[in-house]
Formats: C-alpha cells, structure tokens, sequence
C-alpha cells in the first residue's frame, strides 16, 4: 500500500503551517521528513495517520493493505504513549484486544513481537521498570503486534541519549532488513535521516514547503555509523536548512 | 602561578533539604508525649477538670462504653450510615464526574450546578432532607450523600481533565472504540486523582455524620457526642471524639491500602 499526499494546505487561524504539499510514498520504503523546528513536519504525519485534518488537500492510500493487516497506519509516538498500569505484555495486548484477538493467538502474536524486538524476557515488567530504549522497543513492538502496512514514526529516538539512539537504530535496520516496511520517520536529526531513509523529504520553514527530495540508493544494512557516503548527504541537507533553521530559531512563537 | 603556599580546604556541603524522608514513629511520639502533658497537667492541677478531662478518665470512660455493649450499639447505626450515605455520594459523584469529564454539554451544563451547590453548608439543609426523607434513616443517608456528592465531582473530573491526552491519541491511533478508550485509558488514568478525591469526601463524610445524628438518633456515635455534650460531660464527650479520629484514620488508612494495591504502576 502505497501513501500519496495530494496538495495538503493547513492553516491554524492566521498562521498558515504547510504550503502544497505533494508528495508519494512507495511500499516498502522509508521516507523521512526533515526541517527546522516549527515546520509542520509533525503535523503533516497526524494528517497522513487521520488524527487531525488538514484546511486543503487530502491524503490518499493507494491500493489495499495485507489481509492480516489489523492497523494499517500505526504510529510510533516521541513520549512512547505506553499505559504505565499494564506490563510490557498488556500494552501490546491492548490494541490486539479491540480486534478481538485474546488467549492463545493474542499469545503467538505479542511473544513473536517481543522476539523481534529483543524484549522477551520483559513482558511481565511495568514501563516504570524499563530504560528509554526499551520503552521505545516496546511501543515498536506493539506497532509491529498490528501488522501496519505503514509505520507512522514522529521523532521516535528524540527522547532518548545518543548511544541508545544509535542502538535502536541498528535494532530498526535489522527489522526492516527481515521485512521490509513502508514508514514515514520524521525527525530534526540528519543522521538518523540519512541512515534510515530511501528518500529524505526536505522542507522548509513555516509555512512549510518541499524543498528538495533526496534519494539515497544504498542500501540500509550497507549504511553505517560515521559513513562517509552518508556524511556527505548529511553535509548537503545541512547546506540546504541551515540558513532556514537559524531563521526559525530567531522566531518568537505566536500562540 | 604565584609560589604563595596553596591552602586547600573541603568544598562545604550545601545541598541538603527540601527532601522530606520517611521517620517512622514521630507522629506516635508527638501523640503519646501530648497526652502524657495532659495527663500530668490534670493531675497536678495546673489544668482544671473544668477545661480538659484526664485522659486516664477518657480511656475508662472508653472501656464502660466497651463492657456495657453500648459501643456495639452506637457503631453499628453510625458505620452503616456512613457506609451507605458515602457509598451513594461517591459512586453517584464518580459517575457525574466521568461524565462531565467526557461531554461537553454535560460539562457546560453540570459545572455551574455544582459549583453553585459546593459551597453550601449542606447541614444547614438538613430540615429540608427531613422534609424530603423522613426523620428516620433516609435524611441521615441523603445528607451524608449529598456532601460527599460534590467534592467526589469535582476531583473526579479534574482528574479526568488530567488524563495524559497523548496516551488517549495513541488508543484513536491504534483503532481502539469509544468505549474501550474510556474503560481501559481514561480510567485508569484518572484513577490517582479518584482516589485522592475520595480522601477528602470521605473525611467530609464522617464530619456530616455527626451533624445528621443532631435530629432524631437514639443511637450513633453522633448523638453520643452531641448528648455528652449537652451535659458537660467531657469524658464521654472526648470518648466519642475519639471514635471519630479513629474512624478518619482508618478510612484514610483503607484508601492508602486501595491506593498501594490499584496505583503500584506510578513511580
């Protein structure tokens, strides 16, 4: 399934957020949205997953998602949105349960997603006992649990330290490596960018526009920490915001 | 660098405080030690029998009122009654409060109501409740019901307000139905401020007890005090206060308990 944005406009009040955004998603492949802060990035993903509307312009799934598919658009929070009353294993069970999917198959299910996220020997544990790493794995798991036929990530590594983020990257490549999934990843940090993305969506300042479309060919178990090729990539998406990121960090917020 | 010898000193401590710990035991010895100043204060004379009773005297005062029976006989009506009067209120409170936590209209609607009822001493309406209820049970169970109504509304809904609404975005996000948000987030969620609210209005609870037995109780830990105290007898008077301290600790203690069990999630 693909996801195609067709023309998306949005304004809150005066302040006009996105511009004409065009823009289409293949299968299997990841997108990643970067821009300066206050762009609309996040805003344009709660569009793509219908958790807000946008002023003009619609977002349009192409074709049919997998027949198992439970969730096909499924998000992936920054805060990792987990119940802190329910265990590893209940958060996951929980968006299994309004499909009706109890006892033994919700079992298969969520000791299939806790194996592939390395996660296991936790599903008893409470999010209080658990890192940000795991946090994150968990809230991975659990959109993995629904089978999504595209993942909706909003700066998932952003709340985490530097040596962790490097980790879950590795532990997201080795995912989409086993199967290969479409996501929109929308972050401010151009590494990750460069190391997750098949195409890097850059966009302006408010109102936010597509500048530039990066593709990058090699392939994602190819790329890895402080690789050259990438380094390179990431120096032109920093050539292109830089001026733009100054100029929004100057800017006084109007609330 | 100067040759001057260098003098080195250790870096003061200063960050201590403002980090209240755990001491056990000091609130009983705050207790013990005050009633042990009575004590010696009635005995010697430098408090008059007039101003307190000793509390030697209280506490046998307190073991008649176990041997006669007349202990039995006075709780049971008293806990009944705030059993049943908060059980109403508070379940009748949550209820509304989940509401006017969910809709808007009931929101728009109920919180000017309430806002306008909270405030009313509601043992100033108890003649109305005998009206409306009868001078038996009835108006002893509405009044207490009624005052434990409204602080139960508003914190449940406060506490409603303030249910992490990322995690209600993350329930529409995976699909989840209308119902199943309310039960299995907006519940829970809310649960920690449902609790505290029910510390309050029990409290409040036990406060209106006393009042409701003003009117027409022969028996009732409210018209043991209230009777001791139109007789100046302040051994029994401070015996049924007592009782009264002793029922608050308890139902704070119970909600403690629920707390430790229902809240062992938060940090």
């Amino acid at each position: 399934m693909d996801i195609r944005l067709d023309g998306i406009s949005h304004s809150y009040g005066d302040t006009e957020v996105l511009r004409d955004i065009n823009l289409s998603v293949p299968s299997g492949r990841i997108a990643c949205m970067v821009g300066p802060s206050g762009c609309g990035k996040s805003t344009l993903l709660r569009f793509i997953g219908g958790l807000e509307r946008p002023s003009a312009g619609q977002v349009l799934q192409v074709g049919n998602p997998p027949a198992d598919c439970l969730n096909p658009l499924t998000y992936v929070f920054q805060h990792f949105a987990l119940l802190p009353w329910r265990s590893v294993r209940g958060n996951i069970s929980l968006v299994l349960e309004d499909h009706g999917i109890r006892g033994a198959r919700a079992e298969t299910i969520i000791a299939d997603v806790l194996a592939r996220t390395r996660l296991s020997d936790f599903a008893d544990a409470l999010p209080k006992q658990l890192s940000g790493g795991m946090k994150q794995r968990v809230a991975i798991a659990r959109a993995l649990a629904v089978n999504p036929a595209v993942m909706l990530m909003d700066e998932p590594l952003s709340a985490l330290d530097s040596q962790t983020r490097e980790l879950l990257m590795d532990d997201l490549v080795a995912l989409w490596t086993r199967q290969p999934f479409t996501a929109v990843y929308v972050t401010h940090n151009l590494a990750e960018a460069v190391r997750l993305g098949h195409q890097i969506v850059v966009l302006s300042r408010r109102p936010g526009q597509i500048r530039e479309v990066v593709e990058i060919d090699k392939p994602l178990e190819a790329r890895g920490y402080a690789d050259p090729d990438l380094e390179a990539v990431q120096k032109h998406l920093w050539d292109l915001m830089r001026d733009e990121a100054r100029a929004a960090d100057a800017e006084l917020i109007h609330v | 660098m100067s040759d001057a010898p260098t003098t080195a000193r250790t870096v003061r401590f200063r960050g201590g405080g403002f980090a209240p710990t755990t001491r056990r035991g000091v609130g009983l010895a705050v207790f013990v030690t005050l009633v042990l100043l009575v004590e010696w204060g009635t005995r010697s004379g430098w408090i008059s029998a007039l101003t307190l009773p000793k509390p030697s005297d209280v506490l046998a005062t307190f073991g008649e009122l176990w041997s006669s029976g007349l202990l039995v006989k006075h709780m049971v009506p008293s806990l009944t009654r705030l059993i049943v009067g908060a059980a109403l209120g508070a379940s009748v409170g949550i209820g509304v409060g989940i509401l006017i936590g969910l809709f808007s209209y009931i929101r728009a609607g109920l919180v000017p109501l309430v806002a306008a009822i909270f405030p009313i001493p509601k043992i100033a309406l108890l003649p109305l409740f005998v009206i409306w209820f009868g001078i038996d049970e009835g108006s002893k169970y509405a009044l207490i019901a009624f005052g434990t109504f409204t602080p139960t509304v508003v914190a449940t809904y406060g506490a409603v307000d303030n249910v992490d609404r990322t995690l209600i975005r993350m329930g529409q996000s995976f699909g989840l139905s209308w119902l199943s948000i309310v039960r299995k987030i907006v519940l829970p969620g809310a649960m920690p401020g449902i609790l505290s609210g029910l510390r309050i209005s029990l409290a409040i609870a036990i406060i209106l007890l006393v009042a409701a037995e003003m009117l027409g109780a022969q028996y009732g830990i409210g018209a043991y005090i209230l009777e001791a105290g139109s007789l100046y007898d302040l051994e029994r008077l401070f015996a049924g206060v007592v009782i009264l301290s002793l029922m608050g600790l308890l139902t704070s203690g119970v909600i403690g308990l629920v707390e430790k069990r229902l809240l062992r999630w938060r940090d």
